[in-house]
């Protein structure tokens, strides 16, 4: 997707807070940051992580220096492969116009070989936020690959899929209840963004997220489907 | 067949405490990487073939009994996996072969599915 356009359709839809999150891969997140300057639109910068157990779960960061760190993890646990165009698409690093910067020819799709639980020991310990995602989805969801969530993981949220509500979705799996559950879009094309989660916070800032999320500190949040 | 059977001839590497092995009867098989689906499809006392080697594991072995988790393609676990293994009485074999030949050599020692 074209940076100026994702900060456009974002503010036309009242959106005031995205994040950017390739699958293992950072490198669009500044040029989104950049083309957001001055419009009013927070980007956080992140990553889609699928660990080796072929899970996929949402990095969040304040600062692309953090982003930076885990993508250098990310490459020495990726495998060393070419990513194949003709199956799986182009893989473009664009500028904060969508110009054209490089193709990134390593193959992205595939699974970082670090287990969840050492990828959320990163992320934590770089100061992000780190979400499993789609939790309800057999693909590359928590739950179907690991069967139930490790209770020693101490997952500051859950994300569900948009297909469906968080009590639908509680009653089809009932040990996420307890859990904080968010609802996001995993939002590939412009038409896709949802804009469910609304958070009560001083400024977007992850430590604002957290305490919204565990609503302490009178920050809270909710998710709200737009009809 | 007894699992001393199975680890001898498939040159497996045990990850946990030694049994006696000779004890321990293997009924079936199970191959799955998704561990929402061995919950549900794993029978009881047979050996389950699988590369993940996620703490996860021990404790879907344990639910199940299941005689022995075979981890193919070296995937070995981390020592905490293999500590609560040893803790739950749940048996850890390894081998560096993926689990397509692993399910083919225990089909040709003659364990089935169910």
């Amino acid at each position: 997707m074209i940076p100026p356009l994702i900060v456009q359709e974002a503010i036309s839809q009242g959106i005031n807070l995205i994040a950017i999150t390739d699958h293992n891969a950072s490198y669009n997140a500044s040029a989104v940051i950049q083309a957001a300057k001055g419009s009013g639109l927070t980007v956080l910068p992140g990553m889609e992580l699928q660990t080796e157990e072929e899970i996929h779960s949402i990095c969040l960061f304040d600062t692309l220096d953090q982003l930076d760190e885990l993508q250098k993890i990310v490459d020495s646990k990726l495998p060393d492969m070419k990513n194949n165009i003709e199956y799986l698409g182009e893989q473009f690093v664009v500028d904060d116009e969508g110009e054209f910067i490089r193709r990134e020819e390593r193959l992205l799709i595939t699974s970082a070989k670090l287990s969840i639980d050492k990828a959320f020991e990163i992320v934590t310990n770089l100061g992000g936020l780190f979400i499993p995602a789609h939790v309800n989805r057999e693909a590359y969801g928590i739950i179907s690959h690991l069967g139930f969530i490790p209770p020693d993981l101490k997952f500051d949220a859950l994300e569900i899929s948009r297909h469906l509500s968080i009590v639908e979705c509680i009653d089809r799996f009932p040990q996420i209840k307890g859990y904080n559950i968010i609802q996001s879009g995993d939002v590939h094309y412009l038409l896709d963004f949802l804009g469910a989660n609304y958070f009560d916070i001083e400024k977007p800032t992850i430590l604002e997220i957290k305490k919204a999320l565990h609503k302490i500190d009178k920050r809270s949040y909710v998710v709200k489907k737009r009809s | 067949m007894n699992l001393q059977e199975i680890i001898d001839n498939l040159h497996l590497k045990l990850l946990t405490r030694e049994n006696d092995f000779y004890s321990i009867n293997v009924e079936s098989g199970y191959a799955s990487d998704l561990l929402s689906c061995v919950m549900t499809g794993a029978k009881s006392r047979g050996v389950w073939i699988t590369l993940m080697s996620h703490s996860n594991i021990i404790a879907v072995a344990s639910l199940l009994d299941l005689s022995a988790i075979i981890i193919t393609e070296n995937a070995m676990p981390d020592e905490d996996t293999i500590a609560k293994a040893n803790d739950e009485g749940i048996v850890l074999l390894l081998s560096i072969h993926p689990t397509f030949q692993i399910v083919g050599q225990l089909w040709e020692m003659g364990l089935r599915g169910t």
